[in-house]
């Protein structure tokens, strides 16, 4: 009875100690995170809340904050977020299992496409920017419109998802295409009937990740002419305009109510992404399997 | 897999989803009670005929608004004329101006002789130049500030010549400030407000001290002013209008007394050298076309209604028939 405690005593003081401070360590990490998340959102929320409302829905903005809405803005992400799947999922997830499943990685040139893809993700958005200036706006005459906006976003958050979408296949284990295998199934069929289905919650991941990040993005879309004014709603080769535009302009605006305005923008800009981002978490709850 | 999002977090996320659609019931307060009747009181003129097109226009974020103001209350009149209004900034416009890419520029200074002129001229882009509002850019100090009340625009220049010294308000030449360290803040490099102030203060385009913080933002700045007793900055006169509770407004003196930026001095041009013109470049190839042409009619018949809309400082009824004039010789009427 007397030898117990001595032993757990001496492991505490070290230990304990040592735990303890860890523990401490985590906590602090995720308290800064949510203190200045809980802040932002409340802030944005007590000065957007009476602003947001069916004018900020439907109508095209205004000089004067009374009747200013966002409805352009609005509809132009949701399109371009819309395009942005279309175009980002389909050619990621194509990389990756081209990267996964077919190359080679004895070649140089395989080995080469990884390591570019990888720094890719690293670019500064305004770079791609003036890479959609160049080669989308001016060199292929697209001219300033929506779909040369949401084309630099994909190239913009392509590199996000083949790399979470190669994770995501690789996690599918070996032993599931192996016995594929063994049964007689080819490479197309294995890939299709067992690979695919089982990485898509991964996937799913992936693509929240990159629609997280391009919904936020101006710098790039100003350069490929999203404007600041747009009164009527956006058609894939017309002019354009996207809420965090919307948002930076009404920011720069000398008058009060139009900050006001603004955080009623960042509200339904919240809103966008977390429809988006509910309907990949359903798709990943419905495809989530077990090992 | 790490982290999952289980069920349960769907449906916080579907609440607090449910949450922001909810609160938007709650309306604005005073719902569009001064829009409607400046919007109400714009002249129609000019028959009834419905036009279609769209028009192009980019430039300067000062004159944006005006901008955007006029096309707003167009656009009640000729719904089917689709303006657009970008901000580049005065640079920025021009590059695409005369590049042919728009139809109209807006700026906050005027063209440039020496590097935009030949660029237009040769991609063959032919313009006419309007004024449309006034500007008082507004030299700003904190409002705890009670010892800058007038500065000259020589005290000016010391201050923001390029390589100036003066940290300390008591080091202000002819001053006789007390020892408060100052802290200066105004528009980047990219700013027509910059171009302006850098050329009527310190002689040259551009040409300034560069440790101050600079922004694009002229909230940024009036923040910075703001928030500290030392502080002095310059910004357009509608950031000072707004921000009178914070701020305090430097009288300016160009060698005949001290004068106040207001509406009166900047329209009478009393407040110099600081009052500018704010200015509208339209294609001449642009004008041929009917909605572009209705559109400049528009924007200068209801100079007034739209400065007040967009709260600028309106030209006088003088400047406004002179432009006027300029329209109809340039439309050939």
């Amino acid at each position: 009875m007397t030898a117990v405690p001595a032993i757990l005593g001496r492991r505490s003081t070290g230990e304990r100690v040592r735990g303890g401070a860890f523990y401490g360590l985590l906590v602090f990490s995720i308290t800064v995170g949510f203190v200045l998340l809980g802040t932002l959102l409340i802030d944005v929320f007590r000065k957007g809340i009476p602003f947001l409302d069916t004018v900020l829905l439907t109508e095209p903005p205004s000089a004067t904050p009374e009747k200013a809405g966002a409805r352009p803005a609005i509809l132009g992400t949701i399109y371009m977020m819309g395009l942005l799947l279309l175009m980002a999922v389909p050619v990621g997830v194509g990389t990756a299992l081209y990267l996964e499943e077919y190359a080679d990685r004895d070649r140089w040139y395989n080995r080469l496409l990884e390591i570019n893809i990888q720094n890719l993700a690293a670019v500064p958005s305004i770079v791609y920017g003036i890479l959609g200036l160049a080669f989308l706006v001016r060199g292929l005459g697209l001219g300033r419109v929506l779909l040369a906006g949401a084309m630099i976003l994909t190239l913009l958050v392509l590199p996000i998802v083949i790399v979470s979408s190669r994770e995501a296949i690789r996690a599918v284990p070996d032993s599931i295409s192996q016995g594929a295998y063994a049964l007689g199934a080819t490479q197309w069929q294995v890939i299709s009937r067992q690979v695919l289905p089982a990485a898509i919650p991964g996937i799913a991941t992936g693509s929240i990740l990159a629609l997280a990040r391009a919904i936020g993005e101006t710098a790039p879309l100003l350069l490929v002419g999203a404007l600041t004014y747009v009164a009527i709603d956006p058609t894939i080769l017309g002019q354009f305009t996207a809420l965090p535009i919307q948002i930076f302009q009404w920011i720069a605006r000398p008058q009060g109510d139009f900050k006001l305005l603004a955080a009623a923008g960042i509200i339904v800009l919240l809103a966008i992404l977390l429809v988006m981002n509910a309907g990949a978490i359903w798709l990943r709850n419905r495809y989530q399997r077990r090992w | 897999m790490g982290f999952r999002l289980t069920p349960r977090l769907v449906l916080l996320a579907l609440l607090v989803t449910l949450v922001a659609t909810l609160a938007a019931g709650c309306g604005r307060d005073d719902e569009s009670d001064g829009a409607n009747t400046a919007a109400s009181e714009t002249d129609t003129g000019g028959g009834g005929e419905e036009l279609s097109g769209d028009i192009e226009a980019d430039g300067s974020s000062t004159v944006g608004p005006l901008t955007t103001a006029a096309a707003e209350l167009f656009r009640e009149e000729q719904s089917g004329v689709n303006v657009t209004v970008g901000t580049s900034g005065t640079g920025g416009g021009f590059e695409r101006f005369c590049a042919g890419e728009t139809d109209i520029s807006d700026a906050s200074r005027p063209i440039k002789d020496d590097e935009e002129v030949p660029i237009c001229e040769e991609k063959g882009v032919e313009y006419i130049e309007f004024e449309v509002a006034v500007d008082a850019l507004t030299i700003a100090v904190n409002s705890e500030n009670d010892w800058a009340t007038c500065l000259t625009t020589e005290q000016l220049n010391a201050i923001w010549e390029p390589g100036s010294k003066i940290k300390n308000w008591k080091d202000v030449p002819g001053g006789d400030f007390p020892d408060e360290s100052m802290s200066l803040a105004g528009p980047g490099t990219d700013s027509g407000t910059f171009d302006y102030f850098t050329d009527e203060i310190n002689g040259e385009e551009g040409a300034s001290r560069s440790d101050y913080t600079a922004s694009e933002d002229d909230n940024v700045i009036v923040q910075a002013v703001a928030g500290e007793k030392g502080a002095l900055g310059y910004f357009g006169y509608t950031y000072y209008e707004e921000n009178q509770d914070t701020l305090k407004a430097v009288e300016v003196d160009s060698g005949d007394g001290c004068v106040a930026p207001s509406v009166e001095t900047a329209q009478a041009g009393e407040y110099t050298p600081l009052a500018r013109p704010l200015f509208v470049y339209v294609k001449k190839e642009s004008l041929e076309r009917p909605e572009v042409k209705e559109f400049m009619r528009f924007y200068l018949e209801n100079l007034d209604t739209i400065a007040e809309t967009a709260q600028f400082i309106p030209l006088t009824e003088e400047q406004t028939a002179e432009q006027m004039t300029k329209y109809d010789e340039a439309v050939g009427s």
